[in-house]
């Protein structure tokens, strides 16, 4: 029996010729993430083991995103709380204001992450880096904290399901519209514990950008990982970037799938889900004429440089609605910085958009953009679910940058 | 380990944003966790909850973020156990690793209703609703996992092996 390209990334991890899907096995880490709200709490246990030093002081990544730059005194503390772990253990990548980013933004744009390899964070959203062709997985604080400890984890090898999308895509359907709508035909616990694998000729002409959004989502599915095999565009994107020599897997022909899913990509629309499920995914068109009160543009699903192109694209020369506050946030320094370099920031600034730091903020509902009561919001992030950008009574709805943009706009929620 | 207590039942999809609300992560303190969990959902159940009583959900409870500050509120509120129909993953591995005993029991979380009475039997994977006079085989934890639960959480399996013990075992 063959294969699925996460069976070998998992199977080279546990120094094993073959590894089968519901096998429990220690698999050896590339690298080991945290947060300024995940990490605070890893660290104590980790101290609480006894360890002393973390197992690879190179391959272990703290990064301040969530509530930074600090949006209270006790945020405040936890930073100073993972700065001080940061310091006191000599970590090389830790990424704090000014330097920093959103994690799942920051660790491939610096080449942290290589194809082959296997990572875990503690941040749902660390599925992010299958996009490389990566296995990597979110986990809890504890789990952190034995990576950072011994440099293992121990996981069931899943099972995996294929979505093949072929087709040529509408225009202004990006892979934020693909996974809102996998996600709005599966459900939230479509992939319980799978692997969700992207493959076919609209996944292979998806830009690395475009990947990173749709493996980012694949927790919001239920799913442990997502992953793209990786083809000449992650090479492309890897080069001169990633550290470690990148290991080009691929699955076999033969490899068993617990399903496979196929889609032609020319039949998906716009999507916008609904609250407060990112399930409720319909075509944006059904939603014409649905106020907003916000708009925001960024996250570690939507903040990267071809994110803020596409808003930029619809707004240029344009202003938001007088009704919409508009926050874009780009993901990185980097993305900042090339965004200045092409004009988008001022793009954004004409429109009278805000242009924010790096940070998690609003997404989660920590700062940069609370909602009240009542109010509503289109965002480029990943969760619409109940009280997440604010207020208990306040509404997410979940879209691509175009539909952001164009909703930005109108004022009401749009497609260009 | 057997439990008795009281249901609180809730729903499909209960995201850990409503079990813990992130204008709350800024503590790592559990009683101050404790004091908001399930505020998004049930207003009143802080004001409700007892020690040993029991969580009782239906499917892809904890679904969501990765904090896990949402199984620690939960335990801290004096929850004794939660029953399911289905987990999300990082909320069903956190919840081992940080020892907030939890079990897979379709038929029990399903047909529970608040207020029964549930004994939880997590050896035998046994459900006893005491109030409908029902009873329903879950699903016992792999051996894998057994084992983390036996050295009473991951940390210590960490402890043993950083102690020159065991070496990654399997």
């Amino acid at each position: 029996m063959g294969m699925t390209v996460t069976e070998k990334i998992l199977a080279r991890a546990c120094g094993r010729d073959a590894v089968q899907a519901g096998e429990f096995i220690n698999a050896r880490l590339d690298l080991a993430l945290a947060n300024d709200i995940t990490a605070p709490l890893a660290i104590k246990e980790f101290e609480a083991a006894g360890a002393k030093k973390v197992w690879d002081p190179e391959r272990v990544v703290l990064v301040c995103d969530h509530f930074v730059p600090n949006k209270d005194i006790r945020s405040a503390e936890q930073a100073k709380f993972v700065r001080n772990f940061a310091r006191r253990q000599g970590l090389s990548n830790f990424y704090d204001v000014g330097r920093m980013g959103i994690e799942h933004v920051i660790l491939p744009e610096k080449g942290l992450v290589a194809p082959g390899d296997v990572v875990i964070g503690a941040d749902s959203h660390t599925c992010t880096y299958g996009a490389l062709g990566a296995f990597a997985t979110g986990v809890g604080s504890t789990d952190l904290a034995a990576g950072m400890a011994t440099g293992e984890v121990w996981l069931r090898v899943p099972e995996t399901i294929r979505f093949n999308l072929k087709g040529t895509p509408g225009k202004y359907v990006t892979g934020k519209d693909y996974i809102l709508y996998i996600i709005g035909m599966i459900g939230v616990d479509g992939a319980l514990y799978a692997a969700m694998e992207f493959a076919g000729g609209a996944v292979a002409a998806l830009s690395m950008d475009g990947r990173f959004t749709m493996c980012n989502m694949a927790i919001e599915a239920g799913g442990k990982s997502g992953i793209v095999a990786p083809d000449a565009v992650t090479e492309d994107y890897c080069r001169g970037r990633t550290r470690r020599q990148p290991v080009m897997l691929a699955g076999d022909k033969d490899a068993a799938y617990a399903r496979v899913v196929d889609i032609d990509v020319a039949a998906i629309e716009p999507q916008v889900a609904r609250p407060h499920l990112p399930s409720n995914a319909v075509p944006a068109s059904e939603l014409a004429d649905l106020k907003v009160d916000q708009v925001v543009i960024g996250s570690c699903t939507n903040g990267r440089i071809e994110d803020l192109r596409m808003a930029a694209e619809v707004m240029r020369g344009r202003k938001v609605s007088p009704h919409v506050r508009t926050i874009v946030i780009p993901g990185s320094q980097e993305v900042y910085r090339q965004a200045m370099r092409e004009g988008l920031i001022d793009i954004f600034i004409n429109a009278e958009a805000a242009v924010s730091t790096p940070t998690c903020g609003p997404c989660l509902g920590g700062h940069m953009g609370i909602l009240a009561a009542g109010e509503r919001a289109v965002s480029t992030t990943n969760r619409n679910f109940v009280g997440r950008m604010g207020h208990v009574d306040s509404e997410v709805y979940l879209a691509g940058p175009y539909v952001a943009a164009a909703t930005a706009l109108a004022g009401t929620v749009a497609v260009p | 380990m057997m439990f008795e207590g009281t249901v609180f039942k809730f729903g499909r999809n209960v995201d850990t944003d409503v079990i813990i609300p992130a204008r709350y992560l800024s503590t790592t303190d559990p009683q101050e966790l404790a004091a908001h969990v399930m505020e998004d959902i049930d207003p009143g159940f802080v004001g409700k909850v007892k020690a040993g009583d029991i969580i009782a959900a239906e499917e892809n409870f904890g679904c969501g973020s990765s904090r896990e500050q949402a199984p620690v509120a939960i335990r801290a509120a004096g929850i004794a156990c939660v029953v399911a129909v289905s987990f999300a993953r990082i909320f069903y591995r956190n919840a081992i690793n940080i020892g907030l005993p939890i079990l897979v029991c379709p038929g029990a979380a399903r047909e529970a209703g608040s207020g029964d009475l549930l004994r939880v039997d997590l050896d035998r994977g046994e459900v006893t609703n005491l109030t409908k006079q029902k009873k329903y085989q879950g699903d016992r934890f792999p051996e894998f996992m057994q084992e983390i639960v036996a050295a009473g959480g991951l940390m210590n399996r960490v402890k043993e092996k950083l102690a020159g013990g065991r070496p990654g075992s399997s």
